[in-house]
C-alpha cells in the first residue's frame, strides 16, 4: 500500500531521492507533527509518561489523550471511507452525533428530562441510537449516490438542521440520564481498569480494518473513488457502495455520539460533538489521504486523529479557548492541503530542479 | 471564419437550453412564493399579510440575506461554492461593534472595514480555489471556521452598538408614498424600506446587469456550464473563478454590514448557519448546483420565500426558533431533487461527462 517503491530510477543524488521519498510518503507530515507535539509536551509537562491507577482506572496524560480522542477516531474512520468513495467530505458528523444521542436519550428517559430509571433496556436504546445515525447517513448517501450531489452540500442540510431536529427529539431541552449504568459506555464498566471509550474506539478500528482488508469492500471503495464510471463498467454497483459508506459513516458518528453523551451523562443537542467534522477532515488530510477520493489509509487517519487530539489538548493547556482553536485548525488544514496539492507540488518540483539542476541527470 | 461560426452556434444553443431550464426553475420559484403568500394571507387573515408594510418588511428583514445569496448565486453559477459567508457576516458584525466601542471613530469607517474584510476572504479563498485548484468546499469550510474562530478571538462576549450615527442608519425608514393601509385605531400604516433594503435592491440591479450584459457575467455561465469548452473558447477560466470568489466575498462583506444595521450588536453567535440560508435561497431561486444555470432575480424570490417561512412558522403555533431552519433545509432538499430531475431530463441517455478542468 505504500508509495515508497520508486527510488533512484532517475539516477538522482541521494539527497534528492531521500527528500522525494519523504515528500511522497504522505504519512511523514503527520508523524512529524505528532513528534513535535509530543516533544513539546515532554518538555512542558514533567509527568507526561506517568501512568497511575486511580479509582480502579488507569489514568495519566497519555490515557487521557487516548480517551478524549476516541470520539474523533470513530468519526474519522467513517470520514476516511466517505472521502475515499465519494471524493468529498460529509460535514454532518456533529449533528448526527446529536441526533443519535437524542434518540438514545429519548428511549432511556421517556418524556422525563432528569431521571435515573431506564424506560427501556440500555441495549435497545443503543441500537435505536445507532439506527438514527444510520438513517441520517442514508439520507446523505441517497442524495450523493442517487442524485449525484456533492457530499459536502448534501451534508450541509443535516449540518444546520440536524441539531434542530435533535432538539425537537428531546423536546427542546437538555436531558440528564442519572442511572449509573448509562456511564458504562462512556466512562467505565465496573471492574475494568481501562476506560470504555478506549476499548470502544480500539474495537471499532479493528472491525473497520478487518472489513476493509479481509473483504473486498475496501477495494471496491477505492475503485469507486478513483473512477466511478469505469468501476461501474467492470460491474460494481457504485451507487450502492457509496450509499454503504455513508450509512457506515452515520452508524459510526452515531456511536461517537452515544459515547460522547454517555461520558457526560446527559444529552445536550447544541454542544455534543460541536466542530468534530472539522477535526475529522483535518485528521483524514493529515493522515495522507487524498481529499479528492481514491486510495485511503486507515492507519494514517488514526495517526492523524490522535495528532489532532494531542494538538487540541496542548492548546487547551496553553489556555486557548475551544472556539478560538478553530483559527489554528483552519490554518493548519489549508497548509496541509496546499502542500499536498498538485499545483504546489509541481511548483516545488520546478524549484528544486532549478536548484539541483547539476545533480539531476534526467530532467523530469 | 468557420471556427467562429461554430463557436457562435454552440454559444447560441447552450444559451437557449440553459435559459429554458433557468426560466422553468424561476417560474416554479415565483409561483411557490405567490402561493405561500396567498395561502398565508387567507389562513392568517388577522396577521396583516394583505398589508403593504408586511410585504415590504419581508425584504427589510432579509436584506443582508439577499447579499449573501447573490454572492452564492455568482459562485454557484461559476461552478464553485462558498460556505464561509455566514462566518464572514458574523465576523464583520463583531468587528464593527468592537470598532464602535471607541467613540472617536466615525461610523463611516465601518463601511470600508466591512468591505475589506469581505474582499480579503474572497481574495484568499479565490486564489486557493482558482489558482491552487483546491476543492472550494474545503477552502471555504476552513474560511468559515477561521472566521468563526476570529470572532471569539476578537471578543467572546456580546457587544452592543451605541454609536449615534450608526444607530441613525439602522433605524432610518424611507416611507413609500401611496402604499398604506388604515390601522384599526385610524392611524396610517405606511410601507417603508430601510436603507439596508435600498442598498440590497441597488446591488441586486447591479448584479443582474453584470451577469446579463457584461463579458464577465457571460464567462461565469460559460465556465460553470463546462470549464473545458469555456477554456477552448478563450475564456480565462481561472481568472473568472477568482473574480467570482472575490465578488462573493465582497457581497458577504456588504451582507455583514447590512446585518449589523438590522441587528446592531456584535454577538459570537451572529451569522450562524447563514450559509445554508444563502445556499437554499439561491437554490430555491433556480440556481443549479451543478453550475452554469441561474438568475439573480430568482435568488431574490428565494430570499423572499426564506423570509416568509420565518414569518409564517411562528403563526402556526411553533415557538421554537429552530423550526424555520428545519423547514428551509427541507425546501432545499426538495429543490435539489427537482434539479436532479431537471438535469436528468435534459441529458438523458448520456454517460454524464462532467469532469472538472485540471
Amino acid at each position: 500500500m505504500s508509495d515508497l517503491k520508486v527510488k533512484n530510477k532517475l539516477g538522482e543524488s541521494t539527497f534528492v531521492s531521500i527528500a522525494k521519498s519523504l515528500t511522497s510518503n504522505r504519512l511523514t507530515f503527520s508523524v512529524i507533527i505528532l513528534l513535535i507535539v509530543v516533544i513539546q509536551n515532554i518538555i512542558t509537562t514533567p509527568g507526561f509518561f506517568n501512568i497511575t491507577i486511580a479509582n480502579g482506572l488507569i489514568s495519566g496524560y497519555i490515557p487521557n489523550i487516548l480517551d478524549e480522542a476516541s470520539e474523533l477516531v470513530i468519526v474519522t474512520l467513517g470520514m476516511t471511507l466517505v472521502t475515499a468513495a465519494s471524493g468529498g467530505q460529509d460535514i454532518s458528523a456533529g449533528a448526527i452525533m446529536a441526533v443519535a444521542a437524542s434518540f438514545c436519550g429519548l428511549m432511556l428517559n421517556g418524556t422525563e428530562y432528569r431521571t435515573d430509571v431506564f424506560h427501556s433496556p440500555y441495549i435497545v436504546a443503543i441500537i435505536v441510537g445507532l439506527l438514527g445515525g444510520a438513517l441520517c447517513g442514508a439520507f446523505n448517501g441517497f442524495l450523493v449516490s442517487k442524485l449525484k450531489m456533492p457530499p459536502m452540500l448534501t451534508s450541509l442540510i443535516l449540518f444546520t438542521a440536524g441539531r434542530s431536529i435533535a432538539k425537537q427529539i428531546t423536546h427542546g431541552q437538555t436531558i440528564y440520564i442519572m442511572n449509573p449504568v448509562y456511564k458504562w459506555l462512556g466512562v467505565q464498566i465496573p471492574g475494568v481498569p481501562i476506560r470504555t471509550t478506549i476499548i470502544v474506539s480500539t474495537l471499532t478500528v479493528i472491525i473497520i480494518t478487518l472489513l476493509t482488508r479481509l473483504t473486498s469492500v475496501g477495494l471496491y471503495i477505492q475503485s469507486v473513488g478513483i473512477n466511478d464510471a469505469s468501476s461501474r463498467l467492470v460491474g460494481l454497483n457504485s451507487s450502492v457502495i457509496k450509499l454503504l459508506t455513508f450509512v457506515l459513516y452515520g452508524v459510526l458518528a452515531g456511536l461517537a455520539g452515544l459515547v460522547g453523551s454517555s461520558s457526560i451523562g446527559s444529552v445536550n443537542s447544541g454542544e455534543l460533538g460541536l466542530g468534530i467534522e472539522m477535526d475529522a477532515i483535518l485528521a483524514v488530510a493529515l493522515g495522507g489521504n487524498n481529499l479528492g477520493g481514491g486510495k485511503f489509509s486507515i492507519a494514517g487517519s488514526i495517526i492523524g486523529a490522535y495528532t489532532i487530539q494531542a494538538i487540541t489538548t496542548t492548546l487547551y493547556a496553553m489556555n486557548v479557548r475551544a472556539d478560538q482553536l478553530n483559527v489554528f485548525k483552519a490554518l493548519i488544514i489549508i497548509v496541509i492541503i496546499v502542500a499536498n496539492s498538485d499545483v504546489f507540488k509541481a511548483k516545488i518540483k520546478r524549484f528544486t530542479q532549478t536548484i539541483f539542476s547539476k545533480n539531476v541527470s534526467v530532467g523530469g | 471564419m468557420n471556427d467562429g461560426k461554430t463557436t457562435k452556434l454552440m454559444l447560441k444553443a447552450k444559451k437557449r437550453k440553459s435559459l429554458n431550464n433557468a426560466e422553468a426553475l424561476l417560474l416554479i420559484t415565483v409561483s411557490l412564493f405567490t402561493i405561500i403568500y396567498i395561502i398565508s394571507a387567507i389562513v392568517f387573515s388577522d396577521s396583516n399579510f394583505a398589508k403593504y408594510s408586511v410585504f415590504f418588511n419581508l425584504l427589510n428583514n432579509k436584506a443582508y440575506l439577499l447579499m449573501l445569496a447573490l454572492g452564492l448565486t455568482v459562485v454557484l453559477i461559476a461552478g464553485s461554492i462558498d460556505i464561509s459567508v455566514g462566518g464572514v457576516t458574523g465576523l464583520v458584525s463583531m468587528v464593527i461593534a468592537t470598532m464602535l466601542l471607541n467613540n472617536d471613530i466615525s461610523a463611516i469607517w465601518t463601511i470600508p472595514t466591512a468591505l475589506s474584510i469581505g474582499l480579503i476572504f474572497g481574495a484568499v479563498q479565490g486564489y486557493l480555489v482558482a489558482y491552487m485548484e483546491i476543492q472550494p468546499f474545503i477552502v471555504t469550510l476552513s474560511g468559515m471556521y477561521f472566521a468563526r474562530g476570529m470572532i471569539s478571538v476578537i471578543n467572546a462576549k456580546s457587544v452592543p452598538i451605541t454609536n449615534e450615527m450608526f444607530m441613525g442608519w439602522s433605524g432610518a425608514k424611507l416611507y413609500i408614498p401611496f402604499l398604506y393601509n388604515m390601522r384599526k385605531n385610524g392611524t396610517l400604516d405606511v410601507a417603508y424600506l430601510t436603507p439596508a433594503s435600498i442598498v440590497a435592491l441597488i446591488v441586486l440591479i447591479i448584479i443582474i446587469t453584470l451577469l446579463k450584459k457584461t463579458k464577465f457575467g457571460r464567462s461565469l455561465y460559460a465556465i460553470g456550464g463546462s470549464p473545458q469548452s469555456a477554456h477552448l473558447m478563450g475564456v480565462n477560466v481561472r481568472q473568472t473563478k477568482f473574480k467570482a470568489h472575490l465578488l462573493c466575498g465582497m457581497l458577504a462583506g456588504i451582507g455583514g454590514f447590512l446585518y449589523t444595521l438590522f441587528a446592531p450588536s456584535g454577538n459570537p453567535g451572529n451569522g450562524y448557519g447563514y450559509e445554508i440560508d444563502a445556499i437554499s435561497s439561491s437554490v430555491i431561486g433556480g440556481v443549479m448546483l451543478s453550475g452554469g444555470v441561474g438568475l439573480p432575480i430568482g435568488t431574490f424570490f428565494g430570499v423572499l420565500i426564506n423570509s416568509i417561512i420565518e414569518r409564517v412558522v411562528p403563526l402556526l403555533g411553533i415557538v421554537d426558533a429552530s423550526w424555520p431552519r428545519i423547514i428551509t433545509s427541507g425546501f432545499l432538499f426538495v429543490f435539489i431533487v427537482l434539479q436532479s430531475i431537471f438535469s436528468n431530463v435534459s441529458r438523458k441517455g448520456s454517460l454524464k461527462p462532467t469532469k472538472k478542468l485540471k
